[in-house]
């Protein structure tokens, strides 16, 4: 079939003339030029960031006290800043030996003091991210004695003896960096603990310090020559803010950028097989699910719920709007976690569907929904659409706003949500925290199930519990594995997708690291060569 | 024979009499002098004749395309122009001329809603200031005035925001943030007329400011009120497909080629046809617009006629 | 119709927002000889300038409450717990009655407090000091385009009225009034930078003259060219011209119709007759007496042309990467961040009323007709 492409005429019939711009044939040795949407971040300050380009940042401006190495995710959380730890009796208090002869970007010591102020002030704040911490039954009034400082280690007690994974992976998260405490004191207005001036400012002990933040522009990061980890290669990382994926596509084949982020599985086939160009996929931790309200009369019948598994062209979205770039997933931990499952049992299958509402005597009905102007989302929901009406169901999709989606989601008001669930450390808990846990329906929540009005069965939230508890990996990992299976069966809640996130750069990138499915993009490995 | 070959003679003649019997006969006369002078623009009639089939598709369109306009075919996906599909498939696999000619429907929904909301809208607040003059001149200009220097995409985004999404709500915000243009230019046209003889005439024999307004102002504004919105339409289109590219127009599945473009500039590298297609739609019907106004122009604005 | 409308920067036709053709003198404006009544109608003009600012103000902030987006989400964020959401709701002040809200917001900006944006995390101030002058700079260099190119098209156009030069001028200005602009915008940089690689890319500069000169007016080819770095200058001229020459193109298509209208009303004029029959010849009857009689309404046409193109275009800055205030009170209007969008709305509001006036005052004191 022929593809009259414009850019075949254009390029025959194009003239060369003197460019008019300084055509650069590749970007310097040593800088690294990243596009990427970067229009989400609103505070750079570890207490506070919770976007995932705000995570992108944060992570190479600081170090924590354990950290992942981005040439092999798998191996887990690694010693950082912290050398070594141990557990005590009871299980309730871990302590964390420092690392010595590091030193802040400012040239002050990496402190015990530090790390433990670090996290204290991170509770007090209580921001977003405050839960990953207080989860461990830490609240601002007694974050001073639970979290202590003696010599070079730092002591974390908690309410409960909880798996020693399940902690160590939430210290590696964002909000617990080691942040430079003296630094940060000279900058502190009121009782905001340095918060205003951590938002476009960084004080830590990272691979890279923050040379300028400008909104919706660019970040820019500047090599800390003293990294405890070694000297970055990449001098200067400069993270654009590009939004049109046809935008990133030009600049990476014009050599104007190193890697583009955003390119949309159309744009990644268009650059696939071209000089100069590799691709890399990398599964990420984002589940992309549809939730359906128990609110919603319809919805909460379970015969509609089984013939809506039915209902979802998997294969067709995976194959062509969704390709390269999410894979079907149909279990709420994501591949790359401790418990993660591979079972994707749902087919679609319309008559199946029809069949199991006739039995249950469901002739029709008609669904009102809100999504999220996003193109990947409607075109999921317009599929879900099409089906839908094939088996007498009729779905009416009003868009919006992210912001507005997410208001009515909260107020419990949205019959079926399709979003993304990214997880917020590196630990399964993380996801079976939100997706299995609703302790009060009737109450007030925030959890995912609560938002669905979903009263997850008294066993399951037991068993969420007692996995968090549990000391033996394995057994652990059969405590999701378990959790997952009874949830594929009976819940409202339907994971669909896990992201792939495809990298395209140009290919003298060396050892780039989105930062796979547990943590976030990490520079000082990157190299450039030939 | 020769009586029915001579009555169109005569009509014509009488259209065209110097001395006009009736005022019927002299207000038709004066229509039919306008037709005659825009049907001597080719552009204008190419303009009419495009709009014309645009109507006709939009009221033909069940029987006119090829395929069901909402029908997804995920394994036919991308696919260029062809036999099958004259101008392709979407991202759905939806085909895309289908589409375009049920959103012809939408497209004259929008464009004759706002056509209508807004200057009738503006042409009440601009009158009834010029004729009252005054502090009411006064407040009501200083509330066009907000409303012309506010960003106007910050209002119909609001606007839309506020109302929900949907077609009819995109509608009204664009009406509503299209009237303060057609308030300035109806209340100019107000205030040039206020003071002339045929309206004090009219009020000494005891017409009231209403009376006044409607049946002696109003008139006066109207041509160059449609000579403006024959020219705004091109812009209604290209702003509810603006609205559309936020995602704050049409809703899923409804074809609206603003959103169709809007879909399509994802893939606008290597299937170009998906974006260019509805583009062109717009770009055609705009410009018939255009050329309808700018003719119009030519017949019914006295000031800028005769070109 | 606006001229300015949701797709962003779309020119519309000739019709636009341009009031001014349309507006007559103000009553009583006809002999405006005495300076205490010029200084008298100064003060109004100011006084009404004042006052059309606060309603812009109220009404934006009343939009901005009565919008059902959630500000206090975007500082929360998805996880927040009920608890947290209230505590930051009362941080922001939002339980306070809308009056108090309003007067709270006044004060500050008198005081020259904008707030912070909670966008983006920058003082509001700090953000406008750096969005507006990509605006700026975009929108001057695409109305000078416009008007080098648009001038003397409409004057051509009128003086060999039905010539092809007049067919011209109406095909571009009616093409460029029936374009989505941001398909003539990725063609553009597919064509010109993917392609040819004539123009730089999205984004205002390369990379590599970031932060190398010194910023002064912010506008890069003037920082550049003052700092008398030619290189940076070319560099940054490459990333504008294509954006600029799009807005450019739509201000063209205005311009050159109004330039032609005017002039063509000049032409039937007797004095012109007067000059023909006295023998002047065609170049110094249209470009002397004409051309000089429509500069006053041709200025107006042209500073309000450039006042809609500063109310920044949102697609052409979305394709071209093009940190502008357009994009930034979408994005923060989005967000319900009504510092933000406040403190734009105040910018682009004072530059609008500020146009609108100074033609107003153009037309009543310069226009020969007026006085």
């Amino acid at each position: 079939m022929t593809r009259f492409s414009p850019r075949a005429i254009l390029l025959a019939s194009a003239i060369a003339v003197a460019p008019l711009s300084a055509a650069w044939a590749e970007t310097p040795a040593d800088v690294l030029v990243v596009a990427h949407t970067i229009d989400d971040i609103i505070s750079l300050d570890p207490a506070q960031s919770f976007e995932f380009s705000g995570n992108d940042v944060t992570q190479n401006l600081y170090s924590r006290l354990v950290d992942f190495d981005p040439l092999n995710l798998e191996a887990g959380f690694q010693p950082s800043l912290a050398e070594k730890w141990e557990v005590s009796e009871d299980g309730k208090t871990i302590t964390l030996t420092l690392r010595e002869g590091v030193t802040f970007q400012s040239g002050n010591p990496v402190r015990a003091e530090d790390a433990a102020w670090s996290l204290q002030r991170a509770v007090k704040l209580d921001k977003s991210p405050a839960f990953i911490l207080t989860q461990f039954g830490l609240t601002p009034e007694n974050v001073d004695q639970m979290v202590k400082a003696d010599g070079n280690t730092v002591s974390i007690t908690m309410d409960q003896p909880y798996a020693q994974s399940f902690v160590l992976n939430c210290l590696s998260a964002s909000v617990a960096s080691v942040i430079d405490k003296e630094t940060v004191l000279q900058h502190v207005e009121g009782d905001d603990l340095g918060n205003a001036w951590l938002t476009t400012n960084s004080a830590g002990s990272g691979p890279y310090a923050l040379a300028a933040w400008r909104p919706n522009e660019v970040v820019q990061l500047t090599a800390f020559e003293n990294y405890f980890g070694g000297a970055p290669k990449m001098k200067r990382v400069i993270v654009k803010n590009v939004q049109e994926s046809s935008a990133q596509r030009l600049q990476l084949e014009a050599g104007d950028i190193d890697v583009a982020r955003n390119l949309t599985p159309s744009d990644i086939e268009g650059v696939t097989g071209k000089e100069g160009i590799v691709i890399k996929d990398e599964p990420r931790g984002r589940i992309l699910y549809m939730g359906m309200s128990q609110r919603d009369p319809l919805l909460s019948q379970a015969p509609v719920q089984q013939a809506m598994r039915h209902l979802i062209d998997f294969e067709g979205m995976a194959n062509s709007f969704l390709k390269g770039q999410w894979r079907i997933h149909q279990n709420f931990i994501p591949e790359g976690y401790l418990g993660a499952s591979d079972e994707n049992p749902w087919t679609y299958d319309i008559e199946a569907a029809k069949k199991i509402l006739t039995d249950a005597g469901i002739t029709g009905g008609t669904i009102t929904t809100k999504v999220r102007d996003l193109r990947e989302y409607l075109d999921v929901a317009q599929t879900l659409q099409a089906s839908m009406a094939q088996a007498g169901l009729t779905l009416n999709i009003e868009q919006m706003t992210g912001a507005q989606v997410l208001d009515a989601y909260r107020a419990r008001e949205v019959p079926i949500f399709l979003g993304e669930w990214g997880p917020d450390y590196a630990d399964p808990q993380t996801n079976a925290g939100t997706f299995a846990w609703n302790p009060d329906n009737e109450g007030k929540g925030s959890t995912l199930a609560w938002r669905n009005s979903y009263a997850v069965p008294a066993a399951m939230q037991e068993a969420v519990k007692a996995a968090t508890l549990e000391g033996d990996s394995d057994k652990r990992k059969q405590m999701y594995l378990d959790i997952q299976a009874e949830y594929r069966a009976n819940a409202p809640i339907l994971p669909l997708f896990q992201r792939v996130e495809q990298a395209a750069m140009r290919d003298t990138v060396k050892d780039w690291s989105a930062g796979g499915a547990v943590t976030s993009v990490m520079y000082h490995q990157v190299s450039k060569g030939e | 024979m020769t009586d029915l070959s001579t009555r169109p003679a005569s009509t014509r003649d009488w259209l065209l009499s110097d001395a006009p019997s009736t005022r019927r006969q002299a207000r038709l006369g004066a229509l039919y002098q306008g037709w005659l002078t825009f049907r001597a623009n080719t552009l204008a009639m190419v303009g009419l004749v495009i709009l014309i089939g645009l109507v006709l598709m939009a009221i033909f369109a069940p029987w006119l395309s090829p395929y069901d306009p909402v029908a997804q075919n995920l394994g036919d996906r991308l696919m260029p122009p062809s036999g099958a599909h004259w101008l392709g498939t979407d991202a759905l696999g939806r085909d895309i001329l289908s589409r375009i000619i049920w959103g012809s429907r939408v497209t004259l929904f929008i464009v004759g809603t706002v056509a209508l909301i807004s200057p009738i809208l503006g042409l009440l607040i601009g009158t009834v200031a010029g004729f009252a003059g005054g502090w009411v001149d006064q407040v009501l200009m200083r509330i066009t005035d907000i409303f012309l220097a506010f960003p106007k995409l910050i209002l119909a985004l609001a606007l839309v925001a506020a109302l929900g999404p949907g077609i009819f709500n995109a509608v009204l915000a664009l009406a509503i943030t299209g009237w303060p243009p057609y308030a300035r230019l109806s209340r100019a046209e107000t205030l040039a007329v206020r003071h002339a003889d045929y309206i004090a005439a009219a009020r000494l024999q005891g017409a009231g400011p209403a009376r006044l307004l409607v049946g002696h102002v109003w008139p006066m504004c109207v041509s160059s009120l449609i000579v403006r919105v024959a020219l705004d339409m091109a812009g209604i289109i290209l702003s509810a497909a603006g609205l559309g590219f936020l995602g704050l127009g049409a809703q899923p599945p409804l074809a609206e080629w603003g959103a169709m473009i809007s879909d399509g500039r994802t893939y606008i590298l290597d299937h170009w046809w998906v974006a260019a297609m509805p583009g062109l739609a717009i770009f055609i019907v705009s410009l018939a617009f255009n050329l309808l106004g700018d003719g119009l122009r030519d017949v019914l604005d006295p000031k800028g006629a005769k070109e | 119709m606006t001229r300015t409308a949701p797709t962003g920067g779309q020119a519309l036709p000739p019709a636009g927002a341009a009031p001014v053709p349309a507006l007559p003198p103000a009553p009583g404006s006809g002999r405006l000889a005495a300076t205490g009544r010029r200084a008298r109608a100064l003060g109004g003009i100011l006084l009404s300038l004042a006052l059309t600012l606060l309603g812009l103000l109220l009404v934006t902030f009343i939009i901005g409450r009565v919008m059902p987006i959630d500000p206090v989400l975007k500082v929360v964020g998805e996880r927040a717990t009920p608890e947290q959401y209230e505590a930051a709701r009362q941080a922001m002040g939002l339980d306070q009655p809308l009056a108090v809200q309003f007067l709270t917001y006044i004060g500050d900006v008198l005081r020259g407090d904008f707030g912070r944006s909670i966008s983006t995390g920058h003082p509001v101030a700090e953000d406008l000091r750096r969005v507006f002058p990509a605006t700026l700079e975009l929108a001057a260099m695409g109305t000078l385009i416009g008007v080098l190119a648009g001038v003397p098209l409409g004057v051509v156009a009128a003086a060999r009225r039905g010539g092809w030069v007049d067919q011209i001028a109406r095909v571009a200005a009616l093409v460029g009034y029936s374009m989505p602009i941001f398909w003539l915008g990725l063609m553009g940089l597919l064509v010109f930078y993917g392609i040819l690689g004539w123009v730089g890319g999205p984004g205002r500069q390369d990379i590599l003259y970031d932060g190398m000169v010194p910023e002064v007016t912010r506008l890069l080819l003037i920082d550049s060219a003052l700092a008398g770095d030619w290189g940076a200058f070319r560099d940054a001229f490459g990333h504008i011209i294509l954006p600029a020459s799009l807005l450019g193109y739509f201000s063209l298509a205005y311009i050159s119709r109004m330039t032609r209208s005017f002039m063509l009303e000049q032409l039937s004029a007797e004095y012109i007759t007067t000059a023909r029959v006295k023998g002047l010849s065609e170049g110094r009857v249209v470009w002397g007496h004409a051309f000089r009689n429509i500069a006053v309404p041709l200025v107006t046409v042209i500073a309000l042309s450039f006042g809609s193109l500063l109310e920044g275009s949102v697609l052409t800055e979305i394709i071209f990467s093009w940190p502008g205030i357009g994009s930034y009170i979408t994005k923060t209007l989005l967000a319900g961040d009504m510092n933000a969008v406040l403190g734009g709305t105040i910018v682009v509001g004072v530059c609008f009323i500020g146009l609108n006036v100074l033609s107003d005052l153009l037309y009543r004191f310069l226009d020969p007709r007026a006085a």
